[in-house]
């Protein structure tokens, strides 16, 4: 891989970052073209902790995963999934922000029937 | 390779959050997201199931063909840096402390060095049809496109390992790809086999998919296929294989991809089996309706015709049984092409058209082994192995 250029604007380092991985021409494509194209899902509902719970999401993956999920989840099966998170896959979330997405998660994204 | 640091992969995910991105505000909580259709570089548009790490499914209409192409192959990761693996300088390592030696072998060697053998195979993502289940369980949310039939092109993984000399004590063998995740404390995805698998003549290292050089996102250079068992042992991008005399002991095995032991009638794995919990292991016989499509309209007296596809483990498709009076009677499918044991099976049956209303159909496949398709599913928890008898309701009008 060659070095990326030297350019001062941390976004540049971020784009070259962003390059070398191999969806990163999707990316760039998404943010151009219509929506044909795969791209990163960084939105989710608004509310009290969303910042933090994308923040802290997506270092690991896009967040398309949470309303797609949410007809099999309510509080416990939230709470059981950040727990995992953080204990299996070292997501690096501390205890208090840990309760924030969880009231978060519960509040906008439990479908759970029954 | 042109691998990320974890620092690089850090700073691209901290860039997606400062570039506030794209896509849709008002994501309704308890909706599935609908079928958003998105292509990711050298693929055709797919239904995204989820960017990063990147799961995408095959629609339906894609799955027609005999043969599923390349360019609409589902794709399934578990972790999100996925080097663009160079060839040149790409090694298979072969050792562990059941190996006789220690190999590197290069993709010219491994190409030149073994013979090459060709076999067609379903590849079916064990949680194909998660999003079917009843309760819902969380998981990422497929449908019936997360499987695909291709012929499999490479060298025996039997005979690489022989190459390196496989010790009398070996238990198990282990793979992994060149995919990593971003943290380090991340489990990196590493599967197993039990040693017999390992040696089948039939499981693979395979180089070419459907007469091409493997997609970059079905595993190139190289991957692992294991005909008859479900899609978590095919590891893409192989780097390392390593022979021991131990059950392994990572996260994706002893925690992920398991199922209740004793719940179903597959393979057992019994280096890893605990009196709760196994790994998934092979495929259960099961069929899929590709046409007509799911509330289609078919019009009165014009001739219409059902198709699909019928597969198992290895054992081969006996027959396709397919009622439209509610189960009472049950007519036997024509069947299309062998293509082998390990390959799905078409099957054809003309509908009656003659009477106007709604039309119910159901299909169930039929193993050479007598394994036939339950009515019910078998719940569990990770929602795998959902091979209920397929039902497809259609207007005549």
């Amino acid at each position: 891989m060659p070095p990326p250029a030297r350019h001062s604007a941390p976004l540049a380092a971020v784009a070259a970052a962003v390059a070398a991985v191999s969806f990163g021409d999707a990316l760039r494509a998404a943010n151009e073209g219509p929506r044909a194209v795969a791209a990163e899902v960084t939105a989710l509902r608004d509310g009290e902790g969303r910042d933090l719970t994308v923040g802290r999401c997506i270092i690991c993956h896009s967040v398309e995963y949470i309303p797609a999920n949410a007809p099999a989840m309510d509080r416990a099966a939230w709470q059981k999934t950040i727990q995992k998170m953080r204990d299996r896959f070292g997501a690096p979330i501390t205890d208090e922000e840990a309760k924030q997405i969880l009231d978060y998660l519960a509040a906008n994204y439990s479908g759970k029937s029954g | 390779m042109g691998v990320l640091t974890r620092r690089e992969a850090l700073l691209a995910a901290a860039g997606f959050a400062a570039a506030g991105a794209r896509a849709d505000e008002n994501i309704p909580a308890g909706s599935s997201g609908g079928d958003l259709l998105a292509a990711l570089p050298g693929k055709k548009p797919l239904i995204q199931r989820a960017f990063r790490p990147p799961n995408f499914e095959t629609p339906l209409a894609d799955l027609a063909s005999l043969y599923t192409g390349n360019a609409v192959f589902f794709v399934r990761y578990h972790l999100p840096v996925i080097p663009r693996v160079d060839t040149t300088g790409w090694r298979l390592q072969i050792g562990g402390p059941s190996a006789q030696r220690s190999l590197a072998l290069s993709l010219p060697e491994l190409k030149n060095s073994f013979p090459h053998v060709s076999v067609a195979a379903v590849n079916q993502c064990s949680g194909n049809r998660r999003g079917l289940f009843s309760p819902r369980v969380p998981g990422v949310q497929w449908r019936n496109g997360a499987m695909g039939n291709a012929l499999w092109t490479g060298v025996r993984l039997r005979d690489v390992l022989q190459k390196a000399g496989v010790a009398a004590d070996a238990l198990e063998v282990v793979f992994n790809g060149a995919d990593t995740p971003v943290l380090p404390a991340t489990p990196d995805f590493v599967k197993s086999l039990p040693i017999d698998r390992a040696l089948d003549e039939n499981t693979l290292i395979a180089l070419e998919m459907n007469g091409q050089p493997l997609p970059h996102w079905n595993g190139a250079p190289a991957r692992l296929v294991v005909p008859g068992w479900t899609g978590t042992y095919w590891v893409k991008h192989l780097t390392d294989i390593r022979i021991q005399p131990t059950a392994f002991d990572g996260f994706w095995m002893k925690s992920a991809y398991r199922i209740p032991t004793g719940a179903f009638p597959t393979a057992r794995f019994v280096s890893q089996e605990t009196p709760e919990a196994t790994p998934i292991t092979e495929m259960l016989v099961n069929s899929l309706i590709v046409s007509p499509a799911p509330a289609a309209r078919l019009r009165r007296g014009e001739p219409a015709q059902l198709a699909g596809k019928a597969w198992d483990a290895g054992s081969g498709i006996a027959l396709v049984e397919v009622s439209v009076d509610g189960r009472q009677s049950w007519r036997e499918a024509t069947l299309g092409r062998d293509l082998g044991r390990f390959a799905w099976r078409e099957f054809r049956l003309p509908l009656d058209t003659s009477k106007g209303g709604p039309l119910e159909v159901a299909v169930r496949a039929r193993s050479r082994n007598g394994a036939t398709q339950p009515e019910a599913l078998t719940f569990n928890a990770a929602g795998y192995h959902d091979n209920r008898v397929q039902t497809l309701r259609v207007e005549v009008s």
